[in-house]
């Protein structure tokens, strides 16, 4: 089973330069997982030491945030689109 | 010159060189601008401010631009209107509204946040600016572009007022609106703006645009003859302006401009997005998203990255916070132009009800100075408060038709007023 990952520009070192991976896992946390695996370092960026999601960046499934989800329980299935988005603010 | 030294992470420490950053590599957390203050002390005092341009490019060495300002010129220095008839409404001695409605160009306080980031953004040597927004925003950037001769794309959820959305498209921009909402908006341009190397004010030149909103606070210090008020009431949206007003409070008092003598900041929210509000009262400084419903669509953002420092900064500066219901909102705008005779959007509606809760509950004295910054303005959404004003009476061109009408209105005033 595999899903989209999209990479946000701070964290492309870890992926070579590139914007978008594959990448597996049946829920949030076991994609961060293999993630790591792949790209050493990356996972430390995104979850604090508790690895709970870092309060700078949102993660997104099929363009929902997690937090309206299941957090890193929430379960993928093939093809979703994760996108990991720096928590910037703004508007108005 | 500049008086900027670099960019430091806000919660790791790390440093950064000047650049279009806005994210630390290490923790993601927003990047601030710092700068030499030592140095900015011995070249501004009172006096060098007082005889420059009513702009808000007067405070510049607190500003981070390295040359000249590049727009933004016409920008800030808006009126601080002691509002007598509302504090009496009130019940409160010393009222100030900081009207940042009649703003140039655009009529919000955006033209502050924009005027700095389109002069870095042209520093940088970028062509095209672009912005995630609710719609204010995009009304300034899209004007301050069209001024500096840059490419603009403006990014805006859909179903907004139509004052918001003819008040970008007048400028020429190309407007795309998201099917969503602003959290919507915001994610995807942040994903944009990795791709397509632009300016995104507020997303990669972020330390730089929010810098801007220092001037707001800036500007109601001198008014108010280089005195702190004591008490300031703001609205929060995505959490930029509020944090940056304790910051510029600061440092006015780091550069010797003014004594530190305290502000309380209070944070307002509607009670249909209030995920800050909600944190600051169960005690908690982690922001929880909420999906906006509320009429105060300038303000709707459900996921305020910059929550957090917004409950550090009311709790530092000793100041709270509260929300209010879409129908206390349209109140609070009928009061501010039945009193004050300024028409501000449902935000500056919703500073104003935030004020008088606050002033009942005896959160803020009433015998202390105290602002309202009201931020946006009333005759960009029309659709919001068409409902609830009176239709005009239709009669024909006689006087004898207006003799009739005078009659029964005189009558219903006198039963209203007995009643």
């Amino acid at each position: 089973m595999s899903v989209r990952v999209r990479v946000p520009t701070p964290l492309r070192k870890f992926t070579q330069g590139v914007d978008e991976v594959n990448a597996q896992g049946v829920n949030v946390k076991a994609l961060v997982d293999d993630l790591e695996k792949n790209y050493p370092g990356i996972k430390e960026r995104i979850c604090d030491e508790s690895g709970k999601v870092r309060r700078f960046v949102n993660v997104y499934v099929n363009g929902d945030d997690i937090r309206f989800l299941q957090n890193m329980e929430t379960a993928l299935k093939e093809g979703d689109n994760i996108s990991i988005v720096p928590a910037i603010a703004g508007g108005r | 010159m500049s008086f900027v030294t670099g960019l430091q992470c806000r919660e790791c420490g790390q440093k950064y060189p000047q650049e279009p950053l806005h994210v630390c590599e290490l923790c993601f957390g927003p990047l601030e601008i710092q700068y030499d203050y030592p140095a900015i002390t011995a070249k501004i005092n009172r006096e060098t401010i007082a005889s420059r341009e009513r702009n808000l490019w007067r405070y510049r060495e607190l500003l981070p631009i390295d040359g000249e300002p590049r727009v933004g010129l016409y920008s800030g220095f808006t009126p601080l209107v002691r509002a007598h008839r509302l504090g009496e409404t009130l019940g409160v001695k010393e009222l100030y509204v900081k009207d940042d409605s009649v703003n140039h160009p655009s009529f919000s306080y955006k033209d502050r946040v924009v005027s700095v980031a389109i002069s870095k953004a042209i520093e940088f040597g970028f062509d095209t600016v672009s912005c995630a927004s609710t719609g204010n925003l995009a009304n300034s950037v899209a004007a301050h572009a069209a001024k500096a001769g840059l490419n603009c794309y403006v990014f805006i959820p859909d179903g907004l007022e139509q004052g918001k959305i003819i008040g970008s498209a007048i400028y020429g921009p190309k407007t795309v609106a998201i099917k969503g909402n602003y959290d919507d908006v915001n994610r995807l341009c942040t994903e944009i703006g990795d791709k397509y190397g632009w300016a995104f004010v507020n997303v990669n030149l972020r330390p730089y645009y929010s810098e801007g909103a220092k001037t707001h606070g800036f500007e109601v210090a001198e008014q108010l003859g280089w005195k702190l008020p004591k008490h300031i009431i703001v609205a929060s949206a995505g959490g930029t302006i509020l944090p940056k007003l304790a910051k510029g409070f600061k440092e006015l008092a780091k550069v010797g401009l003014v004594e530190d003598t305290g502000c309380k900041i209070y944070s307002a929210q509607a009670a249909g997005c209030a995920p800050i509000i909600q944190a600051l009262h169960k005690g908690t400084d982690l922001v929880s998203p909420v999906k906006p419903n509320t009429i105060a669509s300038s303000i709707a953002i459900g996921n305020p990255a910059d929550g957090y420092y917004v409950i550090q900064a009311v709790k530092e500066s000793g100041g709270w916070g509260e929300s209010v219901t879409d129908e206390e909102i349209l109140d609070g705008i009928k009061l501010l132009a039945r009193t004050e005779g300024i028409f501000t959007e449902p935000a500056g509606g919703t500073e104003v009800a935030v004020t008088k809760k606050l002033i009942e509950s005896g959160r803020v004295p009433r015998d202390e100075s105290i602002v309202i910054s009201i931020t946006g303005n009333g005759y960009k959404t029309l659709e919001v408060v068409a409902q609830s004003v009176e239709k005009p009476y239709t009669i024909d061109a006689t006087l004898e038709n207006f003799d009739q009408l005078f009659h029964r209105l005189a009558l219903t005033e006198s039963v209203t007023a007995v009643g």
